[in-house]
């Protein structure tokens, strides 16, 4: 019972010094809204507007209609219109363009003798994440044509066509994939900042000696620093996922149950990071940056912007050690698939084991470090 | 190296002149009047104190005359230039050793003497000379390349000044160049000042806490709330309180009691324990009549006048402005009450032979020693000297080497909850939490030490009201001054009630008049039978202390009353010493230890 007000009080004080800290509520405030909006907005694979140039040779019926096809598209805007080969490479080279669409002479004669014709596309491979993407969506447009255009001239019909149908999002919208995937990005960063700095803060301050000469064990000191942490992140996941909802208009369609549970789970084994780095820091700075310095790699590793089926073998193996990456197939698994609790133990325990090892190693080192 | 004194200034003209100049600040929302209309003139080639309480105004004044902050109204002239006009060149004649000088901890003693010398612009040819000169006068030739952060605290303060002369100033700003230094370094610190305001012409504006240093400067500046109360030989000051200081003494009463008797009694304006007797300082028009009938009934009183000091006459000043403070109330309520029970308890602290290791070197080498119940324990040393490190071993903060030591019949270190709640610990430095407001910080603390509900508020609303603390309950204690801080460090430290309080440095930096207030609160609790155990390196608050221990270089070189150790230092040239005499008698006595094993 003493032991629980003692706890409650260390809490309260925890909370009303972050609160009132213009600093840390910065931190805890800012941030969160600021990423969610760049990466929900600007965070997409999506192409959208990409500058194209045309540069049709053949001036004809099927190449008009091939052209206004990409023009009509969503995802190019035509920018120029070019009369040789040496504009196309200029366009390219200023970044006026990203691709340049090339319509032959022959085109016309060869499609409508009902022969295979060739479109050049020509990208700009200096990004080639977007390139990719940009011939994908090139290809998209090529075969809907094809289609449109065997079907209305009777030629041979195809095959086989590939119908393809993205479960989960039927859509393939990349806003899906990413802004479920900030709510796990968000916890991480507030939670592990927020109880990196509270012993190192403490202890720069002259007020751990204090803390340590009151009856609070270092159990009860370490429990009250991890209470807050626990409620901050808590607070900012069901905020951020509010706001998925709400704003962003993703789907959540699992248990919010599972979402909770797969969140304390998470948190907690963040925060067991967070004290071990506090305990160890000397000052704020130092927690900070050793903060970060999980931050960093725990993010890349996690899943959130690239496959972690990319990776090479060994860093697989070493994802298998980040709690973010559980997290991820929690939260994309509850908003997206409809998950519930059963479906996903296989990332629950593991987040369970983690808490318990990080907690355990932090309150190892608290107590090493006290003296 | 003369005083650089610009051609077409007369050198009988004052080094500084302060005219009718105010500084206000703004902080949170407040605007603050650091210093109101101040004009003094300040005679050239002397050493001129600047005195007053924490708060008043001292440090933004050198800031000032240093040409680092820019008042609102008034000006300056040093050494015959305007510094508020021409501040570049007001730099080249000046030098300003602020609080915290700027060392680098991870240079040498000779990089950083090398850096100024660079900063300043010191010729080559003229820099092997200056610092031969410098680190003579400042006895740090043997430790040119040691890192200055592994300096002493007095070494750290002498290189400071070193660094400060590389280039010979006219005018010298010393902003408290001797708080946090031991009683050796701050004689020889005083030394060095003094050789150069003769050798050198130097004028010197010093500022300090401490009022025993007052009485070195050939002129003080007193000020209060940013304005100049008196200006004039320290003598001057003390002079005007011709017959109205005593000393008291009376066998058969406890010098506590006598002091507090003495304290509440009316006519006396100040009475401060020192040792077996209680000095007094009389009100205006009060006299020996007065004084001797405050204490009539106790046997074998005897009063007896003694000359003034400048402290006296600093207590008398600033207490008329001051609103009194009142006597404290009662604070602890033990099942066994003052004294009642002391004798069956003698051994409340018990250390024995009791050492703490740093790899080869003993910061703490087999001390020991006990304090009983309701006693006021000291623990006096320099910085260095091992008495931060057994109080931290006391409180439990850090395993000893070797030894035993039993606080209250456990060892902190291992003790359960229980025995912690019955312990009072106030951290150097009033370590609070500055950005919650005092209420915020003892409910945490009342929380901390499992009071809840009505007992808590309880406590809260006494320590509000004991403290005189209600004003500020929702000011952030960050903001608060020096003074009130320390009031809520000991509310805080109080609120669970403890029988054991743990003291470490509580008065440093706090004026006289804070430190006499907090003094009685202590003295009232050990009253109570609680049981103090104080560090302090401020030599005068010895005498305040039961019994003390002084500490040098990990061990104990005496211990007893402050009475018994004065008279052991008791000499025809010096007949009544003070315990910083016995202090740099014992240190000095004491070979390879201090300042020179410090260079070991």
């Amino acid at each position: 019972m003493a032991a629980l007000l003692r706890i409650w009080g260390l809490v309260v004080k925890e909370l009303v010094s972050l609160l009132k800290e213009p600093r840390t509520r910065f931190v805890i405030v800012g941030p969160p809204i600021i990423q969610l909006m760049v990466f929900g907005y600007a965070g997409t694979f999506d192409l959208s507007h990409a500058p194209f140039a045309l540069y049709n040779e053949d001036r004809s019926a099927p190449s008009r209609e091939l052209a206004a096809r990409f023009e009509g598209s969503p995802a190019f805007a035509e920018v120029a219109r070019l009369g040789n080969d040496a504009e196309m490479a200029r366009v390219l080279s200023e970044r006026r363009a990203l691709m340049v669409l090339h319509i032959g002479r022959t085109f016309s004669r060869d499609i409508l003798r009902g022969r295979s014709a060739t479109v050049q596309v020509v990208v700009d491979g200096r990004n080639s994440n977007t390139a990719l993407l940009a011939l994908g969506y090139a290809g998209a447009i090529m075969t809907d044509f094809n289609q449109q255009w065997t079907g209305d001239h009777g030629g041979p019909r195809a095959p086989a066509v590939l119908q393809m149908r993205a479960r989960y999002n039927p859509n393939l919208e990349s806003r899906w994939f990413i802004v479920p995937g900030i709510v796990a990005l968000l916890t991480m960063v507030v939670t592990l900042v927020v109880t990196a700095l509270s012993v190192a803060r403490e202890r720069e301050l002259g007020t751990f000696d204090q803390l340590l000469v009151t009856p609070l064990r270092p159990a009860e000191i370490l429990l009250g620093k991890m209470v807050p942490g626990l409620v901050i992140g808590f607070v900012e996941a069901s905020f951020i996922s509010a706001m998925a909802v709400v704003w962003f208009q993703v789907p959540l369609v699992g248990s919010l149950g599972a979402l909770a549970l797969g969140l304390v789970l998470y948190t907690l084994s963040v925060i067991g990071v967070g004290l071990a780095v506090s305990s160890l820091a000397v000052t704020q700075q130092q927690a900070l940056l050793g903060a970060f310095l999980f931050l960093v790699p725990a993010i890349t590793l996690s899943g959130f912007a690239t496959p972690i089926t990319n990776m090479p073998w060994l860093v697989q193996e070493l994802t298998l050690l980040n709690p973010m990456r559980y997290f991820l197939l929690v939260v994309r698994g509850v908003f997206l698939e409809g998950a519930g609790v059963a479906v996903l133990l296989p990332q629950f325990w593991p987040m369970a084991v983690m808490a318990l090892a990080t907690l355990a190693g932090a309150a190892w080192m608290f107590r090493r470090r006290l003296y | 190296m003369s005083a650089g004194a610009p051609p077409g200034v007369a050198p009988q003209a004052p080094a500084l002149i302060l005219e009718d100049v105010s500084k206000q600040f703004v902080a949170g929302g407040r605007v603050v009047q650091a210093l109101d209309g101040v004009s003094a003139q300040i005679r050239r080639a002397s050493v001129t104190g600047l005195i007053g309480p924490d708060g008043a105004g001292k440090t933004t004044l050198m800031r000032l005359v240093a040409g680092l902050l820019l008042p609102q109204r008034g000006r300056i002239t040093a050494l015959g230039i305007d510094v508020l006009k021409e501040p570049l060149k007001a730099h080249e004649v000046l030098g300003y050793m602020p609080q915290r000088f700027g060392l680098y901890e991870d240079l040498s003693v000779q990089e950083n003497l090398d850096l100024y010398a660079d900063l300043h612009g010191v010729p080559r040819q003229a820099r092997p000379q200056r610092y031969a000169e410098l680190l003579a006068m400042t006895g740090l030739a043997l430790f040119t390349r040691r890192l200055a952060g592994r300096l002493s605290g007095g070494m750290k303060q002498k290189l400071g000044l070193a660094c400060v002369l590389v280039r010979p100033p006219g005018l010298l700003l010393l902003d408290e160049p001797t708080v946090g230094v031991d009683p050796l370094s701050r004689r020889e610190l005083w030394k060095i000042v003094y050789r150069l305001v003769e050798e050198t012409q130097t004028t010197v504006l010093l500022s300090t806490a401490y009022l025993d240093e007052a009485e070195r400067c050939d002129e003080v500046i007193l000020i209060h709330e940013g304005r100049v109360l008196g200006q004039g030989p320290p003598r001057d000051f003390s002079a005007r309180l011709h017959g109205r200081s005593f000393v008291v003494t009376a066998p058969a009463v406890s010098t506590r009691h006598l002091q507090e008797r003495l304290a509440a009694a009316p006519g006396v304006l100040d009475a401060i324990a020192q040792g077996d007797r209680v000095r007094v300082v009389s009100e205006e028009g009060a006299g020996l009549g007065e004084v001797r009938r405050a204490v009539a009934d106790a046997a074998g009183v005897s009063v007896a006048p003694v000359a003034a000091r400048f402290e006296d006459a600093f207590v008398v000043m600033l207490s008329e402005r001051a609103t009194p403070a009142k006597a404290p109330r009662p604070v602890a309520e033990h099942e066994n009450a003052a004294g009642a029970g002391g004798a069956q308890r003698p051994g409340v602290i018990a250390v024995h032979n009791l050492s703490r290791r740093f790899g080869d070197f003993y910061a703490v080498r087999r001390i020991s020693f006990t304090v009983g119940r309701g006693e006021i324990f000291g623990l006096l040393g320099a910085n260095g000297a091992g008495k931060s490190t057994t109080f931290r071993m006391l409180c439990g903060l850090l395993p000893a080497s070797e030894g035993t030591l039993e606080v209250a019949g456990v060892n902190l270190r291992h003790a359960a909850a229980r025995a912690r709640q019955r312990i009072g610990y106030m951290a150097q430095r009033f370590s609070l939490y500055g950005n919650l407001t005092v209420a915020e910080n003892l409910r945490f603390f009342a929380r901390a030490y499992g009071l809840s509900g009505a007992v808590r508020r309880e406590r809260l609303a006494w320590a509000l009201e004991e403290f005189e603390l209600g004003p500020f309950a929702d000011a952030t204690s960050a903001e608060l001054p020096l003074g009130f801080k320390q009031r809520l460090a000991l509310a805080a430290a109080l609120m669970h009630r403890p029988e054991i309080l743990f003291l470490d440095e509580p008065t440093s930096g706090v004026d006289p008049l804070g430190r006499r207030e907090f003094w009685r609160r202590i003295n009232a609790l050990a009253e109570e039978g609680v049981t103090v155990l104080v560090t302090t390196h401020i030599m005068e608050e010895a005498e305040y202390c039961d019994r003390l221990v002084i500490m040098a270089a990990g061990e104990i070189l005496a211990e007893g009353s402050p009475q018994a150790l004065k008279a052991r230092f008791k000499t025809a040239d010096n007949p009544e010493p003070s315990v910083e005499d016995a202090f740099v008698a014992l240190v000095a006595a004491g070979s390879g230890v201090g300042e020179a094993a410090d260079a070991a």
